[in-house]
């Protein structure tokens, strides 16, 4: 689920209609599963009203609940990507990494996941032994185990292959309170790496979109890299990993939800170089390409080197790099510094975002 | 990236814009004709550097914006077909036809595929011998000599499943209709560079001296526009009127006479209607009487096409600079780049959705101050 | 209408009866049609729009080109004319350690 900023009490379902945004479309868009603004409305216009209750509380990646005292973080995530197989991963070592970083960044370390199949007919048992032996590596690499699942199949034509669905528990620390409302003007932004690598690799195999390319996916589970920053840095604010969407579509979310403005010094993201060579041949931003092993973190500015160097000592966050600052003006906007000295609003996109020939 | 990193040096790019402010005395309202030019401009914030005398108007260069209504509602009739493979490049997909868009389409069953280049159209013709295969041909004289060979393949290789359907807009006869509109407030052009790429900038010694206005043929990474910006400046405020070439790594006077050699071949001239300002005769391309049997107008039946533009929507003044989109009545109520009433406001670098977002800039100056 | 990148080609061959090429863009490569430029060599550079290269780059003028933008503000500095109105957006973001 990705985060939105607190609405005020929900409308009854009893007297229920379709807001504005909604009734734009009336069947789903491929748009609304692109991480930007169509995406965020569905979640504020249609699942927080159903769901929410009178809970004001912001949808974040994972839930933290206290359950006999402990405090356990609750998350799920479902993978329905094309090609199920991609350099550097498989969807079924993606669900994995996808649900344990979804409980890293609420501070947890995961404990357990569950796996849930729906199989279209006809996928080759062959491709579904890879995927499902790839989940396993990933899932003992990480340390986290598989411990329960389903599985259904659906008739040919009526799935893409396979699609699947992790959920993860995690414990939570009782001194660690990372959310989204904790960005304080003055606060330091990190990335921990590169960004647009994963979203570029599967780019690469898309039809018609092709290039023999040496891109790969960054897939990666972050519970240890998160486990190593909090070590050096208790008070992390905020963490994110910007998936689908980006880095700039995290970065409003949270801009959104703390009230905050986020200012970006765009020459101090790291990007590969074939990822950017990539994104200029399709007119692609590399600020909306997703990512899978990357994570964002908004400390105080008296830890920031310590959170830098902390990041950098592992494996996973060797690139990591300091590139902006939370700032008090123009609170929800996400302003990027320009190479030439300039600024730019970076507006969340609507849908996902589509290659270009203008 | 060689010859791309190099050209958007920001230590340059103050020094370049240091030069504008210095040797500008007086307003000047420049047009940048090319959707790709006013993307650098706003990315980068290039107009951010110039002295406030200087006005960037963002003209029609955008198939995005100027492809005809009745051109998308085709479009989206023939994506609708069940039997179609309809190919498009990414930037149409969400234009607003009379009723909906390609997504729109798409997520009621149509078969709608996002294609880098015509060749991926053409491939999948040859992958799908049983589908009609349509690729959705708009552009400037750019994006002509791909979609040109794209056919002119598929009647070599007898590739009867595939048509395309044409609506190519040129740019000369957009840049005569700008100047001899009523309220025409443009007094210079950056041309396109990469449609000179293609057909050279002879045309456009006859423009410059017919409407007295200097033409700097310009490309698109921020030193290159501020270099075409700073030429074009120098000329006005001496009262020149020539066509400079400020792309030269990749501009000729003569172009690409390969290309322009199939572009004769593949298309004929035609009047063109441009959404928002109306027809400008001779200012398209259709295919030509060789490659009829390939042109998807022809191929499938699309007569009974009623387009409905929104009464609301004022994109075509926009387009033409004579209002500023803040002037429309529309802007940012009714019509924002989540509900947009016109292509200007769908395109990133529509001039609406430009000042959608660019007015969060000016808000952004005003905290500041 | 306008997004054409540059790259160099490092491979000539020809497909379906077509002349095409494969490039390289800074780190990936992708075959593009080459048609358009009948005489352009391995080693050339190229800028390429929807999958076909529609010019040359002329390497001596674009490094002209930028030697005579590096020159640009230098000319200025030895004269004493060093530009005082400089746009700088305001330092939010701190430098990278």
């Amino acid at each position: 689920m990705t985060a939105v900023s607190p609405t005020p009490a929900a409308a009854s379902l009893a007297d229920w209609s379709c807001p504005l945004p909604l009734r734009d479309y009336p069947s789903i868009v491929m748009g609304h599963g692109g991480g930007g603004q169509l995406s965020a409305e569905l979640v504020e216009h249609l699942f927080r009203p159903a769901f929410g209750g009178s809970d004001p509380a912001p949808l974040t990646d994972s839930a933290v609940l206290t359950l006999s005292g402990a405090r356990i973080a609750y998350s799920t995530d479902s993978f329905v990507i094309k090609p199920l197989v991609f350099p550097g991963g498989t969807i079924g070592s993606l669900a994995v990494h996808g649900t344990i970083n979804d409980l890293a960044m609420s501070g947890a370390m995961p404990v357990a996941l569950s796996a849930g199949f729906i199989l279209e007919e006809g996928l080759p048992m062959e491709l579904l032994a890879r995927i499902v032996n790839d989940m396993g590596a990933a899932a003992r690499a990480a340390g986290v185990r598989i411990v329960t699942g389903d599985t259904k199949v659906v008739e040919r034509g009526k799935g893409d292959g396979i699609y699947i669905n992790t959920s993860g528990i995690g414990v939570v620390g009782a001194e660690v309170h990372i959310a989204p409302s904790r960005a304080r003007a003055g606060d330091v932004v990190l990335v921990s790496g590169t960004i647009g690598d994963h979203g570029m690799a599967i780019m690469s195999q898309r039809e018609g979109l092709e290039f023999e390319t040496t891109i790969e996916s960054d897939s990666a589970a972050l519970h240890t890299l998160v486990a190593a920053l909090l070590a050096a840095v208790p008070d992390v604010h905020v963490l994110r990993d910007p998936t689908r969407g980006g880095v700039a579509s995290s970065l409003n979310e949270i801009a959104a939800d703390a009230g905050v403005g986020i200012e970006v010094n765009e020459e101090h993201v790291p990007v590969r170089g074939p990822v950017r060579a990539a994104c200029e041949l399709l007119g692609l931003d590399p600020f909306f390409v997703a990512n899978e092993g990357k994570l964002l973190a908004i400390v105080p500015p008296e830890a920031a080197d310590q959170a830098l160097a902390a990041l950098r000592a592992h494996p996973l966050g060797s690139e990591a790099a300091i590139i902006g600052r939370v700032v008090r003006e123009h609170p929800g906007m996400l302003v990027g510094r320009t190479g030439i000295g300039a600024r730019r609003v970076i507006t969340m996109q609507i849908g996902e975002q589509l290659p270009r020939i203008c | 990236m060689k010859y791309l990193t190099e050209f958007r040096d920001g230590a340059i790019a103050q020094r370049l814009a240091a030069e504008i402010r210095q040797i500008t005395t007086k307003p000047w309202a420049i047009m940048e004709v090319c959707g790709g030019q006013t993307h650098s401009i706003l990315r980068n914030g290039i107009d951010q550097l110039l002295p406030p005398e200087i006005e960037l108007i963002h003209g029609p260069g955008c198939p995005v914006c100027v492809t005809p209504l009745e051109m998308i509602d085709k479009a989206l009739a023939i994506a609708a077909l069940p039997d179609v493979i309809f190919c498009s490049f990414g930037d149409m997909l969400r234009v607003p036809g009379s009723d909906r868009d390609l997504f729109r389409v798409k997520s009621e069953g149509g078969d709608v595929r996002i294609v880098y280049s015509p060749l991926d159209a053409v491939a999948l013709a040859r992958q799908h011998p049983t589908r009609q295969v349509v690729f959705f041909g708009i552009g400037f004289e750019t994006t002509a000599p791909a979609n040109a060979m794209a056919v002119h393949m598929a009647k070599r290789e007898g590739l009867t499943n595939f048509s395309m359907l044409v609506s190519h807009v040129l740019v000369p006869p957009a840049i005569d209709a700008i100047m001899n509109a009523p309220a025409n407030r443009v007094q210079a052009f950056l041309a396109a560079g990469h449609v000179c790429s293609v057909m050279g900038f002879w045309q456009y010694p006859p423009l410059a001296t017919r409407h007295r206005v200097p033409i700097v043929i310009t490309g698109f990474e921020p030193l290159d526009v501020l270099d075409g910006i700073l030429r074009t400046v120098r000329q006005l405020e001496a009262g020149e009127h020539r066509v400079e070439n400020a792309y030269e790594r990749v501009v000729t006077f003569d172009g690409n006479l390969p290309a322009q050699q199939l572009l004769d071949e593949v298309f004929a001239e035609s009047d063109r209607a441009w959404r928002g300002i109306g027809v400008i005769p001779r200012s398209g391309w259709r295919l030509s009487d060789a490659y009829a049997d390939f042109d998807a107008e022809h191929r499938f039946d699309v007569r009974d096409i009623t387009t409905v533009e929104s009464a609301r929507c004022r994109a075509g003044e926009v387009l033409q600079g004579a209002i500023k989109p803040t002037d429309c009545a529309a802007f940012g109520a009714e019509c924002t780049p989540r509900t947009p009433l016109g292509a200007t406001m769908v395109s990133t670098e529509g001039a609406c959705a430009a000042y959608f977002n660019y007015g969060r800039v000016v808000q952004l100056e005003r905290v500041r101050v | 209408m306008c997004l054409a990148v540059p790259g160099r080609i490092v491979e000539i061959r020809e497909e379906h009866g077509t002349r095409m090429a494969r490039l390289d863009f800074g780190g990936i490569q992708k075959t593009v049609c080459l048609a358009y430029l009948p005489d352009a060599v391995i080693g050339d550079y190229a800028i390429v729009h929807v999958g076909f290269a529609i010019s040359r780059i002329n390497e001596e003028s674009a490094l002209e080109t930028l030697r005579h933008f590096r020159e640009l503000g230098i000319l200025e500095e030895e004269l004493g004319e060093v530009p005082d109105d400089a746009y700088r957006a305001p330092e939010a973001c701190p430098l990278p350690t």
